[in-house]
């Protein structure tokens, strides 16, 4: 992919309440950008956006031609059935959705590149256990294999070390360095401000409205942490109608 | 003397070997549709859909006498409307699928009996409610097999994103627009296999046929595909059981069929190799890893 990621003047939200607020800006084709903010930010609304699980309240969002299915998408709260009866293998397998649609035969090949990737995520031998015998860490590792064989252009990872040792996360972190070298772009959301420092070239600060975006030493500095805690306010459940004309015209 | 109390009463009479096949050509078609119903915990939403049907059924009696195709069809409307409109209310608002459910069969319950009591014919519903497995015909016959091959080939139509959207729905909205039509289709499926089995079990028993196979299965197996093929086998053996227990009793087929069913449940539930009680209370020693 060559275009970025737009965001124009983006609004998302529930029921006209904003819960994303006026973001614009540009992810670079192939880079690695942390969403960091406090919880109820709009981390995870702004990453359903993205995905295309949400139509935004106003403005828009543009892949530049990629096609929305075409971007892995790690959800924070997976809505998966852990008590249905399916391996691990045939699990990942899911991941060649957008190559073997309904109906494609997963061949030799195919069969080889879930092994790989059951590899990748070091659970080599869980193949025929039911998804319901892995812990939470496993559960994470087995998700990543699947993003793995999405082979997507754009990654999308929410909050993927929540609740994860160490072990894992630096396994599944060496993972999402390598699709950045690799020169997929990588979205994610993320508490651990070390982590973020360590590893992330690009950061998005958001508070419901955009704090600060870019290097992330310069956005991840005390003053805009403090602004982010301030600016993320609740809820109001009478809030009025946002008028347009209260705020900068950023109409590209 | 066995092969006289197992096999003879099919051997002897061509009612029994018709029988004998639309309880196997049922089983086929219910015992995959039940083990969705169950993996989605769509169990009692099966039963509710029997409910739906029964006004559809009860119109087509009204209109044309005990003419199955009538029945059918009725039955087909009446549950497809339901079903759909069910499905598409809790896809299209925050509403629960066995909320918006409840209030679709209850209103249909409620369409049919009104048209039954406007009309005021004193029917007897009684083969409609509790079928006749024993009268089947040649045509009816025919049916029955072909609803159960349309199931089956349908199934395999719709099975990878079935199973991706009943394990992890959030996933396959991400990668494809499957998985709307895919439930809908198989609430279809659901609709033409009670419809199927109403005329052999009745509309009130039809259900059992999906449910209880597919709840024995569950305590055999950890996998979908063993699982399916098990609550077919189960389907077919209570079938089986139930016709020569109801030949040599006079106990109603129906009923038999679905009491030998639910006896293999019990036996299921005590001894069965996955979460049977039996097994749990005597798991013997932990193992090395």
């Amino acid at each position: 992919m060559t275009v970025p990621l737009k965001f124009q003047d983006v609004t998302l939200g529930y029921d006209r309440h904003p819960a994303v607020h006026h973001l614009t800006g540009e992810v670079a084709p192939g880079s690695l950008l942390a969403v960091v903010g406090p919880n109820g930010a709009g981390k995870s609304t702004l990453f359903r956006g993205l995905v295309g699980l949400l139509k935004p309240l106003a403005g828009s969002i543009s892949t530049g031609g990629l096609d929305r299915r075409g971007i892995a998408y790690l959800p924070q709260i997976a809505d998966i059935d852990r008590s249905f009866p399916i391996s691990v293998f045939d699990f990942a397998s899911t991941g060649l959705w957008r190559t073997v649609g309904p109906f494609g035969g997963i061949g030799k090949a195919a069969r080889k590149r879930i092994a790989q990737a059951i590899a990748a995520v070091g659970l080599t031998g869980f193949e025929n256990r039911s998804i319901g015998t892995l812990s939470g860490g496993q559960m994470q590792r087995m998700l990543f294999a699947r993003v793995l064989l999405q082979d997507a252009r754009v990654i999308v990872l929410d909050e993927p070390f929540n609740a994860m040792d160490a072990s894992t996360s630096a396994d599944l972190l060496r993972l999402v360095e390598h699709w950045h070298q690799e020169g997929r772009t990588v979205v994610a959301a993320l508490h651990d401000l070390d982590m973020v420092r360590g590893h992330f070239p690009q950061t998005l600060l958001l508070a419901r409205e955009p704090v600060a975006w870019g290097a992330t030493a310069e956005v991840l500095s005390a003053d805009n942490l403090a602004q982010a805690r301030r600016m993320c306010e609740a809820f109001d459940e009478t809030a009025r109608t946002c008028v347009p004309d209260q705020l900068p015209s950023r109409a590209a | 003397m066995i092969s006289d109390v197992l096999i003879a009463p099919f051997s002897d009479f061509a009612f029994m070997r018709r029988a004998l096949a639309a309880v196997i050509a049922l089983s086929l078609g219910a015992g995959p549709i039940g083990v969705f119903l169950m993996l989605r915990r769509m169990s009692l939403m099966g039963d509710a859909m029997a409910h739906a049907i029964l006004p559809g059924a009860a119109i087509g009696f009204l209109l044309s006498g005990l003419n199955l195709f009538a029945l059918t069809a009725g039955g087909l409307v009446a549950g497809f409307a339901v079903a759909l409109l069910s499905g598409l209310v809790s896809r299209s608002t925050g509403l629960k699928e066995d909320a918006s459910l409840a209030t679709f069969y209850l209103a249909s319950l409620a369409i049919g009996v009104t048209i039954v009591s406007v009309k005021g014919t004193n029917i007897d519903l009684l083969h409609v409610l509790f079928g006749n497995i024993l009268a089947m015909d040649d045509p009816t016959l025919l049916m029955v097999a072909t609803n159960a091959t349309l199931t089956l080939v349908v199934l395999a139509v719709i099975y990878r994103p079935l199973v991706i959207e009943s394990v992890d729905p959030l996933f396959l909205r991400t990668v494809s627009r499957a998985g709307a039509p895919a439930h809908l289709i198989f609430l279809g499926l659901i609709v033409v296999n009670l419809v199927n089995g109403f005329q052999a079990l009745g509309t009130l028993l039809a259900v059992g046929l999906m449910i209880l196979p597919a709840g024995i299965a569950r305590f055999w197996s950890r996998d979908i595909t063993p699982m399916i093929c098990i609550a077919v086998a189960a389907a077919i053996l209570s079938g089986y059981i139930g016709l020569v227990l109801s030949f040599q009793t006079r106990i109603p087929s129906g009923p038999a069929i679905i009491l030998v069913a639910a006896l293999i449940y019990l036996g299921s539930v005590l001894f069965g190799r996955v979460g049977g009680v039996l097994p749990q209370l005597f798991p013997g020693r932990h193992l090395e890893a």
